[in-house]
C-alpha cells in the first residue's frame, strides 16, 4: 500500500516505512542508542530527499528520546543540572547547525558534508568501541570502561566551576557547554540525536558515572532535536510529519522487543555488535565517496521550497 | 537554435519590458513562419483532441496516474503530443575528484525548463517532424532550449555536457520521456494514447500540445491544459508547513512529544 508523503513529495510503501521504523527501533532498544545514524542513511537510500530525511528524523528522535528518558527518570538516572548545561550548548550548536545546513544546501555541498560527517564520526566511534569491546571479551572479566576519572589536567583549570551532585563532579561549566554545542551542530547536519558522540564524551571527557550518562544524554537530546525540528521547519520546510509518525509507530514497538532481547546479551557483546554495525554504515558511505559514480552530474531545482 | 518563444507555449508573465518586446517580436516571426506552412494547404484539416480528465488530484494514495488522450485528425498525417510541466530553474552540478573523494564542482543553472516533459507520437519524431518545426515548438528533448544563467555562461564555456546530463537524469527519474510509437490510430483518423505521470511530478498547470503533421508540414495544433493539484490532507499539511512554518514546527514537536509519552505509558504498565 503506497502513501504519498506531503512534504517529501514522493510516494512510499507504508509497510516499508513501518518495517524500517520497527527494525531500527529494535536495534535502538537493543543497544540503547537513538538509531538516527542508521535511519537517516536508510531514508536517503529509499529515495527521501536528504534534506527531508535529516529534518524528519530529528522530529522522530524527539518522540523516541522522550519515551526513553521517562524510563531513566523513574530510576533516578537523569542529572538535570548537567543536562541543562549540555542543552544550553546544544541549542546554540543546533541553531548554528541549521544555519550551516541551509548555507551548504544553497552552495550544493550538503550531501557531501552529511556523508563526510557520517564517515568521520561513525568510523572513529565504531573503531574505538570495537577495540574496547574486543579487549573486554579477551580479558573476560568485568572492567568498567571508566578508568581516567578524577584525573587532574588542564580541564580543571577552566573558569565557571559548577558542582553537579548527581554526577559527583565539580568541573567548569564550559566543558559540558562546549560538548553540547559540538554535538548540537552534528545533530542538525547529520539528522541524529548525537548520543553516539555525547555518551563517550560524557564518560571519557567529563568523567560522569555510566549510570546517569544515558538518561542525561537523552534528556538534552529531546530539546536539541526539538530545536532542530522547529528551525528546519522555519528555514527549510523539510519536516514531514506524516513520515515521522509512520517511523515512530514502528520504532516504538520495535524498541520494546529490542530492549527485551538486549537483556539476554552481555554488555561487551552488545557493544561489539553495535561497533560492527556502525563501522558497516561508515564503510558503505565511505566507499560511495571514493568510488567513481555512475552519473557524474546531479540536478536540483533552484529556489526549491 | 531558433526562437525560444512561440504562440503555442503556455503564457507566463514576462518579468521585464525588454523580454516582453523580444517575446512579442519572436512570436510574430514564429506565427509568420507557421502561416507560411499553413497558408498554401489545399484543404483545411482540423484536429480534435480531448483528455479523459483535466484535473489530477494528488491525495494520500497517489502513486502516479494515467490519462487517456484521444482525438481525430480529419484526414491523413502523423501526430505528436507534447506535455510540458511547470517551468523551473534547474541547477546541474558536475562532480569532480578532490583529494580522492568526489565533490560537486562546476555548476550551471538553466532557466525556464519544464519540470516534466514528455512526447508521444505514432512513429519516431525525426521521421516526420522537420528540424525547423522541432526547434520552434521544442518538440523532442533534443530540441529543448537550454538557457544558462548569464553568470554561469561566462564561467563555463561548454554547457552541452550539462544539458545532456540534465536530460539523462530527468529520463532516469521518469520526468522526461519520449515514447515514439505509443500513439495508435484506430482508423478514419481517430487516435488514442495513454499519458503516464509518475508519483514524483510537481504540482501546477501542465500544457498538452498536440501537433498534426502531413507531408512534412505542420497542419494544425491544439492545446489543452491539465491541472495537477494536491487535495485533502496532503494539501492541508503542505500548505500549513509553508504558510505557518513556525506553528508547523511547534506542532510537529508536540505530536512527537505526545507519541513518545504515550508509548512509554502503554509499555510501562506491562
Amino acid at each position: 500500500m503506497d502513501i504519498y508523503l506531503p512534504i517529501a513529495e514522493v510516494s512510499v510503501n507504508i509497510f516499508l516505512i513501518l518495517g524500517m521504523g520497527g527494525g531500527v527501533g529494535f536495534l535502538s532498544g537493543l543497544f540503547g542508542v537513538g538509531g538516527g545514524f542508521l535511519m537517516t542513511p536508510l531514508l536517503i537510500f529509499i529515495g527521501i530527499p536528504p534534506a527531508v530525511a535529516v529534518a524528519t528524523e530529528a522530529n522522530q528522535i524527539v518522540a523516541s528520546s522522550i519515551s526513553g528518558v521517562l524510563a531513566h527518570w523513574r530510576r533516578g538516572n537523569v542529572d538535570f543540572k548537567m543536562g541543562s548545561v549540555l542543552l544550553l550548548g546544544g541549542v546554540v550548536g543546533s541553531s548554528s547547525g541549521v544555519w550551516l545546513f541551509t548555507f551548504l544546501r544553497e552552495i550544493g555541498q550538503v550531501d557531501l558534508v552529511i556523508r563526510l560527517s557520517y564517515v568521520i564520526f561513525l568510523g572513529t566511534i565504531g573503531g574505538l568501541m570495537l577495540i574496547e569491546s574486543a579487549r573486554a571479551m579477551v580479558k573476560n572479566h568485568r572492567q568498567v570502561a571508566v578508568s581516567k576519572r578524577h584525573h587532574h589536567n588542564w580541564m580543571h583549570g577552566l573558569p565557571f566551576k559548577m558542582r553537579f551532585r548527581k554526577s559527583k563532579l565539580y568541573i567548569s561549566a564550559l566543558l559540558p557547554f562546549l560538548i553540547g554545542t559540538f554535538v548540537g551542530v552534528l545533530a542538525a547536519i547529520m539528522g541524529v540525536g548525537g548520543g553516539f558522540v555525547m555518551v563517550p564524551a560524557m564518560i571519557y571527557i567529563l568523567g560522569m558515572p555510566t549510570a546517569v550518562v544515558v538518561g542525561t544524554s537523552l534528556f538534552q537530546i529531546i530539546f536539541v532535536t526539538a530545536n532542530v525540528t522547529i528551525l528546519q521547519s522555519v528555514s527549510n520546510q523539510t519536516v514531514d510529519v506524516v513520515l515521522a509518525l509512520l517511523l515512530l509507530a514502528g520504532a516504538v514497538i520495535g524498541a520494546q522487543f529490542g530492549a527485551r532481547a538486549g537483556a539476554r546479551l552481555k554488555g561487551e557483546q552488545l557493544r561489539g555488535l553495535l561497533a560492527l554495525m556502525v563501522i558497516g554504515v561508515c564503510v558503505k558511505l565511505g566507499l560511495e565517496l571514493v568510488a567513481t559514480p555512475d552519473e557524474l552530474f546531479t540536478i536540483g531545482p533552484m529556489g526549491e521550497h | 537554435m531558433v526562437s525560444p518563444t512561440n504562440s503555442t507555449r503556455n503564457g507566463e508573465a514576462p518579468d521585464s519590458a525588454r523580454r516582453f518586446r523580444m517575446r512579442y517580436i519572436l512570436t510574430v516571426i514564429a506565427t509568420g513562419v507557421m502561416l507560411l506552412f499553413v497558408a498554401p494547404l489545399p484543404r483545411a484539416q482540423n484536429l480534435i483532441v480531448d483528455i479523459s480528465n483535466p484535473v489530477v488530484a494528488i491525495t494520500a494514495g497517489f502513486a502516479g496516474t494515467d490519462l487517456l488522450l484521444f482525438g481525430a485528425t480529419g484526414g491523413d498525417g502523423d501526430v505528436v503530443v507534447v506535455i510540458r510541466g511547470p517551468q523551473e530553474d534547474h541547477v546541474v552540478r558536475r562532480k569532480e575528484r578532490v583529494a580522492g573523494i568526489w565533490v560537486n564542482g562546476d555548476e550551471i543553472t538553466f532557466t525556464g525548463l519544464p519540470s516534466y516533459y514528455a512526447t508521444v507520437s505514432n512513429r519516431p519524431i525525426d521521421e516526420f517532424v522537420p528540424a525547423d518545426d522541432a526547434d520552434i515548438h521544442q518538440i523532442g528533448t533534443r530540441s529543448l532550449l537550454f538557457r544558462p544563467l548569464v553568470t554561469d555562461e561566462q564561467q563555463i564555456k561548454d554547457p552541452k555536457p550539462f544539458a545532456d546530463a540534465l536530460v539523462r537524469v530527468k529520463e532516469d527519474r521518469g520526468l522526461y520521456t519520449e515514447r515514439p510509437s505509443s500513439l495508435s490510430f484506430l482508423g478514419h483518423g481517430l487516435f488514442r494514447t495513454d499519458l503516464h505521470f509518475p508519483a514524483n511530478i510537481r504540482v501546477g498547470t501542465y500544457g498538452i500540445d498536440v501537433y498534426l503533421f502531413n507531408d512534412g508540414e505542420l497542419v494544425d495544433t491544439k492545446t489543452s491544459l491539465l491541472n495537477i493539484r494536491k487535495f485533502g490532507v496532503e494539501a492541508s499539511v503542505y500548505n500549513f508547513a509553508h504558510r505557518h512554518s513556525l506553528a508547523y514546527g511547534i506542532i510537529a514537536v508536540v505530536i512527537a512529544a505526545m507519541a513518545g509519552w504515550g508509548a512509554n505509558a502503554i509499555f510501562a504498565r506491562h
